[in-house]
């Protein structure tokens, strides 16, 4: 299984350099590695027993290893990803033209479908969150295709950061499983299921990952966003693959978690008013590609109501409508995208008499079509009728909730019809009053044999519907024991039938009734909801926030001024050794002596004279060299305490630090300014002379709190055996403390990189002003 | 630069610029045995270019190739890191020092540490740290406007 991941990776990073030129050959390429991914998928998952199973250690001493499990539900996704990526990329090849966006395109879809295939294998929280978050970024890449479109930024941008978000709560729930139950793997999860408050709260968290993934209410609104991707990757990312991720995520949670009240109440509400919400701003879409989006957004809230509310018989329902989904939305889009390529436009107030054109596209496209508006012989159909027959009977194992579920259902699914409805209409109908839309580009078989394919499966699998039944009982019986079901075409005349019949007969009239003109605040051209209250402007109201704090804070630290980075600096230097020596025993002050020597005691008093002296000096130069002046007595000093290297490193530092001074003061004024008021001043006075008394009496109290032995004696021994030198001090830097002499040289190098840096761009500018002055 | 360029200063610094850089590879080999090593050995050099820089002569070695001090920082790092990491190649730790022994013929005998390619690398950056502060500090001659120095650049 790993090799089959690998075999994407490969394939994806080949079409990014070595074939960036020929986009065509390494579609091929990826239509290759789907189709042996189908076969083996098909060759190692469908077996009797135990499924197959891989694990590999990542981080060994973590304990993180990342675990694959090919169980039958897990087949099934990794079937609708790699078949539907296979017509995907074969569609696109003729949809796009060969350039280098394009190889990107190719090389990012490739890996996703990779990475997509691995979380739906994901036999753990662990590994299924590593894979999340890698679809995450390569959805953010696909989205963003277009990047010199601006909507396409912030669209990909948007998406990332609601998926992100999600993501980070997966995280944190998966960590909570690990911490109380020593495991994330879903089959042991299973076993242990929920109780106490930490479990419920790790698998609330799980949830709201899944929500910002699948798009549920109120995170909905990046998915209509992501359409500013090509339509390709809006057929394969928010149709079949991307968004089932939470969906997935769900199945495999429900049938145990769903136990807790609040994971019920939650799924059911937000699924149902997400079903509401696109189905209605479906009906007010003009832009085709942006209805199916929001049709999108409503069929995930459906499937998100049927896989988390955990009664078995819904578990069934979601697996199978997770394919059928699947298939007829991404005919769907499919379809629009051979109309935009064929007339130019996808806008349903212009286009006219296109089905009367293209007659077939039209067909296979009003196939899938009824397929999700739930029309018999369809798949959907179907895969709705099971879904309202255990609804109407879901009361009896969970309650009110159950209630709530059917009547939100109800209500989605009539929208669900309308939205079909208007699809149709809109996209290939005739107006009677307008001209009929020129064709410019006839679309090929590439373009049109996807959808027809894939509408003829929705058919095919409504009319042998008992036959696709059985074939989903076992995917549903893995996630559930329990969760065994059928399908039928007819399921003879009972609650569910009338209930479903009376869905499709008001949602087709609203559908035609409602005029295709319908438009409402969203932004027909990006998805962008302008509503004040809803969850985009929620996110934009968090967004702006973070983005205005941290402006805030930056203009606050950072105000540009040296002297209060150096008070400021000064002062956490003067707390740091206050509150060391206020923490530690009282110190007791033993074996000093004033002065080893004379000339001792006379370079310490010359040190603290030029320091004195330095205060008083007006002259930016005369100040640069008493400053000077300390540094050499301090060079005294060191060479009096027998440390020449010391002595010799000050006084060469001293030397070269004096004339890179001078060279900064050609562009200073001469004279220092008076501080411009006293309180400013007097801070500075308080500050440094609370540096200078703390960090003199601190280095007298160290001195008589020596508890460790010293270390000095051990690299005076160490020397020559170990680091070959006779100069202690030049071993322990080389040799003994060695990192740290290259922490401080990386640290030099980037420091004098900057400054110099900085100094030129100062002084471009500068020069500039000076030019434009003069013109 | 500072005022006007100095008689003495040019011409003393055509030997003193030599015996000065002569002085600091000295200083920084002897480093391990007595007192000196990269760190010392690099501000000498330093001193070099900064006398050659007060004497108002651009920043060249004798063939007249200009110093790209960046390329003396980016090298001088890679210097210390390549030997901070070679250990890890023959089995050794971060940092571990090899010590190689041998008699050559006019030498007698010669111990090479290879920690002394790690203050190499010091050497190296130290110098173009000197380098680039004086090359950026100092006046622009591209710029006209410059007018911290009066006289004009050299």
């Amino acid at each position: 299984m790993f090799l089959i991941l690998l075999a994407h990776f490969i394939v994806a990073t080949a079409a990014l350099t070595l074939l960036q030129a020929r986009p065509r050959v390494s579609a091929g390429l990826g239509v290759a590695v789907l189709l042996a991914t189908t076969a083996f998928t098909v060759r190692w998952g469908v077996v009797d027993g135990d499924p197959a199973a891989q694990r590999w250690e990542w981080v060994g001493e973590l304990g993180l290893s990342l675990n694959l499990r090919l169980d039958s539900f897990a087949v099934m996704m990794v079937l609708i990803i790699s078949v539907l990526g296979a017509f995907v990329l074969a569609y696109s090849a003729a949809y796009f033209d060969p350039d280098r966006v394009t190889a990107r395109f190719t090389g990012y879809f490739i890996a996703f479908a990779g990475v997509m295939s691995g979380l739906v294998m994901s036999a753990d929280l662990f590994t299924m969150f590593v894979f999340w978050e890698l679809t995450s970024v390569f959805s953010f890449l696909l989205i963003g295709l277009n990047s010199e479109k601006s909507a396409a930024r912030v669209s990909a941008l948007r998406a990332l950061l609601v998926t992100g978000a999600g993501g980070l709560c997966l995280l944190a729930g998966t960590v909570l499983f690990q911490v109380e139950l020593g495991t994330t793997s879903f089959v042991e999860l299973a076993t242990k299921g929920p109780g106490g408050t930490i479990i419920t709260t790790a698998a609330l968290l799980v949830l709201v990952g899944a929500f910002t993934k699948s798009a549920q209410f109120p995170f909905h609104f990046w998915l209509p966003g992501a359409m500013a991707a090509p339509t390709p990757v809006s057929a394969y990312l928010h149709s079949a693959t991307m968004v089932k991720a939470g969906i997935v995520l769900m199945a495999r949670m429900s049938p145990v978690f769903a136990d807790i009240d609040l994971w019920r109440w939650l799924v059911v509400l937000a699924g149902g008013t997400t079903m509401i919400v696109g189905g209605a701003r479906a009906m007010h879409s003009t832009d085709a590609k942006l209805l199916l989006a929001h049709s999108t957004v409503s069929q995930l809230g459906f499937l998100a109501v049927l896989a988390g509310v955990g009664i078995p018989g819904a578990t069934y329902a979601a697996v199978v409508h997770v394919a059928a989904h699947a298939v007829f939305k991404a005919a769907l889009f499919l379809s629009v995208g051979a109309v935009d390529h064929a007339v130019g436009t996808r806008d349903i107030r212009e286009l006219n008499g296109v089905g009367r054109q293209m007659p077939v596209l039209a067909t296979m496209a009003a196939l899938s079509a009824a397929s999700m508006a739930g029309v018999i012989p369809l798949f959907g159909f179907a895969t709705k009728e099971k879904a309202l027959a255990v609804l109407l009977k879901a009361d009896e194992t969970v309650g009110a909730v159950g209630n709530v579920a059917l009547a939100l259902v109800v209500v989605g699914a009539v929208l669900s019809t309308a939205y079909s409805v208007r699809f149709v209409r809109g996209v290939f109908g005739t107006k009677k009053d307008a001209p009929g839309t020129p064709v410019h580009h006839w679309p090929g078989v590439l373009l049109t044999g996807p959808v027809v394919v894939l509408s003829i499966a929705s058919l095919a699998a409504g009319v042998f519907a008992a036959d696709a039944g059985t074939l989903f009982d076992a995917v549903a019986s893995t996630l559930d024991a329990r969760a065994s079901g059928k399908l039928a075409l007819w399921p003879g005349v009972n609650t569910a039938l009338v209930v479903s019949a009376g869905v499709v007969v008001v949602g087709a009239v609203v559908g035609l009734r409602v005029p295709l003109t319908l438009t409402s605040r969203v932004n027909q051209a990006t998805g962008e909801d302008r509503n004040k209250f809803s969850g985009e402007s929620a996110y934009h109201w968090v967004i702006d926030g973070i983005l205005a704090g941290a402006k805030r804070i930056t203009r606050y630290s950072q105000n540009g001024s040296l002297q209060t980075y150096v008070v400021v600096t000064m002062a956490m230097l003067a707390s740091v050794f206050v509150v060391a020596m206020v923490q530690g025993d009282a110190p007791t002050i033993e074996g000093m002596t004033l002065a080893d020597s004379w000339l001792q005691a006379i370079a310490a008093l010359v040190a603290a004279l030029f320091s004195i002296v330095v205060t008083f000096a007006r002259h930016r130069f005369v100040a640069a060299v008493l400053l000077g002046g300390v540094g050499l007595s301090l060079a005294v000093l060191f060479a009096l305490h027998g440390a020449p290297d010391l002595a010799l490193t000050q006084l060469l530092v001293e030397t070269v630090v004096l004339v890179v001074f001078l060279l900064v003061l050609r562009q200073l004024p001469r004279v220092f300014e008076a501080a411009s008021n006293t309180s400013r001043r007097m801070v500075q006075v308080v500050v440094s002379t609370a540096v200078g008394v703390s960090v003199a009496a601190f280095a007298v109290m160290v001195n008589s709190a020596r508890t460790a032995p010293t270390v000095g004696e051990q690299y005076i021994a160490e020397s020559v055996p170990g680091g070959g030198g006779k100069n202690v001090v030049n071993v322990i830097l080389v040799d003994f403390r060695g990192f740290d002499t290259f922490g401080e040289i990386t640290v030099l190098a980037v420091a004098a990189l900057g400054v110099a840096n900085l100094v030129v761009m100062a002084r471009r500018r500068a020069s500039v002003d000076r030019m434009e002055q003069r013109a | 630069m500072i005022g006007r360029r100095s008689t003495i200063l040019t011409e003393s610094e055509r030997w003193l610029f030599p015996l000065v850089l002569l002085v600091s590879v000295y200083v920084t080999f002897r480093g391990h045995n007595a007192p000196g090593g990269g760190f010392i050995g690099g501000l000498i050099a330093g001193s070099a270019f900064i006398i050659r820089h007060l004497a108002g002569l651009p920043l060249t070695f004798g063939s007249g190739r200009r110093l790209v001090p960046e390329l003396l920082i980016g090298g001088g790092l890679l210097t210390a890191a390549f030997t901070a990491v070679a250990p890890l190649a023959v089995e050794g730790s971060l940092l571990e020092s090899n010590i190689w022994s041998f008699t050559w013929p006019v030498f007698g005998d010669v111990k090479v540490v290879s920690s002394a390619f790690f203050d190499l690398g010091v050497y190296f950056l130290v110098v173009g740290v000197v380098v680039l502060s004086l090359v950026s500090l100092s006046a622009d001659p591209a710029d006209p406007f410059d007018e911290g120095d009066p006289e004009g650049a050299p």
